[in-house]
């Protein structure tokens, strides 16, 4: 049976990992954005040698596991001299990957919007950077939150492949403390449910968001 | 600057896709204050042409002319840009699906452009959408979304919309062909109110009775040519090309 009362102990360090998970997911969500404008900004530029530049950073970060990428930056950065503590190279690896991700979310969601909007807007006089500013990136910004949501779903989770560099987070923890208790269900289970709890938020937040600038 | 210049010039227009022309060599002129319709069966060119004209679909060879300025020039990108939007100011368009902005209100889509670039006051663009929505009958949805109006409304917003920046030029592609047709005469009544205002206007259409009715020129397009041009009754009651003849007696058939 499970041990209830080893859960119910031990629960509140289970807590103080969770927030070093929130804290995670929040700084590489903000990294992810930034990489993701950036690329989706490179794939759609007028200029070749931009859009092959995102279409090498997207193909690169998505055509290989993130868990090496995380490998490569914190025990091989030290090689070419990056000097990172874990939960840099934590942030930093993955907000780079989830970036990659979201460069395909933002420039999906960008061509998605009718090119007539594009050419109603260029037509009244409105510069190419206009009509995208006022027109154009307003209705693709209410398109991609839901995709968006999607790729911090992934993220959140994949904050879990930190605990591999000795981030103390959920994971890491749950394992830490398998050590002492011997009790891997309980302590997989707690970490399960406290992800579970921190998505469910976030996925009622992306939700909300989401009705709210819905055009009808 | 003579006075003898056309308002609106087009000078040996070529388009291609690949091998294909779509575009054969086109000349014609408009004069300041005329209606010209721009009729033919579908693929003979006739968007094509209307949409060359502000550049959106550009040429491949020739030139257009509005006023004595070249509206297609050849520049370096930011100067052509800089150019191009200059002269789209003075050059309304009007779509068939109405490409109305559906995250702005009706006053919204109206006044984004004048006050983007020309700078207007808040108070000056409220007086504007109310007068442009007023000539086009639709002051009472000014606080709609596009979403909440019927098509014959989105398109007549979308006419406010352009004249809004006040053109010399209207161009209509297709501005009616994708409305009900019970929602097509509101529509028509707008084009005819800015027909009366003496609005120069290049119109392609497939209606035959209101390019008849409103317009002083009809030029008949097939194949990338202009196969035959005149006044409405000359065209439609005395056509000189077979094709202009073949064409017609399919349309006007079913067009009362």
């Amino acid at each position: 049976m499970l041990d209830f009362d080893l859960m119910l102990r031990i629960y509140p360090f289970f807590l103080q990992a969770a927030w070093v998970t929130i804290q995670l997911s929040i700084l590489t969500t903000i990294l992810g954005l930034i990489c993701g404008s950036l690329g989706a900004a490179a794939r759609l530029s007028r200029h070749g040698y931009l859009r092959m530049i995102g279409a090498t950073y997207v193909s690169l970060f998505r055509g290989t596991p993130a868990l090496i990428q995380l490998f490569l930056l914190y025990f091989g950065g030290p090689q070419v001299g990056i000097q990172l503590d874990a939960f840099e190279a934590g942030v930093i690896g993955l907000g780079v990957n989830i970036g990659a991700y979201m460069t395909e979310t933002m420039r999906g969601s960008i061509i998605a919007i009718d090119k007539g909007q594009a050419e109603a807007a260029r037509t009244l006089g409105l510069s190419s950077y206009q009509a995208f500013r006022n027109v154009v990136l307003p209705q693709a910004l209410r398109l991609m939150i839901r995709p968006l949501g999607v790729n911090i779903n992934a993220l959140i989770k994949g904050t879990a492949l930190v605990a591999a560099i000795s981030v103390v987070e959920l994971t890491y923890t749950a394992q830490r403390y398998i050590g002492s208790t011997y009790k891997p269900f309980e302590m997989f289970l707690l970490s399960g449910l406290l992800y579970m709890v921190i998505i469910y938020v976030v996925g009622k937040g992306i939700t909300y968001l989401d009705r709210k600038v819905r055009l009808t | 600057m003579s006075d003898a210049q056309p308002f609106v010039e087009i000078r040996h227009a070529r388009k291609n896709y690949g091998y294909i022309e779509v575009l054969k060599d086109i000349s014609l002129t408009v004069e300041r204050g005329q209606i010209v319709a721009i009729i033919g069966p579908s693929g003979s060119g006739k968007s094509t042409l209307l949409r060359a004209i502000n550049d959106l679909d550009p040429l491949t060879e020739g030139e257009v002319l509005l006023e004595g300025v070249q509206v297609n020039k050849t520049l370096p990108h930011r100067q052509y840009e800089k150019h191009i939007n200059e002269m789209r100011e003075h050059i309304g368009m009007v779509f068939q699906h109405f490409n109305l902005f559906p995250h702005l209100t009706v006053r919204e889509n109206v006044t984004m452009a004048p006050k983007l670039l020309k700078g207007i006051s808040k108070a000056e663009a409220d007086a504007l959408a109310e007068e442009q929505l007023a000539h086009v009958g639709l002051l009472d949805r000014i606080d709609y979304y596009p979403s909440r109006l019927s098509g014959g409304q989105k398109q007549r917003c979308a006419i406010a919309r352009a004249l809004a920046m006040k053109p010399k030029l209207m161009l209509f592609d297709e501005a009616t062909s994708a409305l009900d047709p019970e929602l097509v005469e509101e529509v028509n009544l707008v084009m005819k109110k800015l027909a009366e205002e003496h609005m120069t206007m290049i119109i392609v259409t497939h209606e035959m009775d209101f390019a008849a009715s409103v317009c002083d020129r009809v030029l008949f397009m097939d194949q990338g040519y202009v196969v035959e041009e005149g006044p409405p009754e000359v065209v439609f009651r005395n056509p000189k090309e077979a094709r202009t003849r073949e064409f017609l007696r399919k349309h006007l058939g079913d067009a009362t």
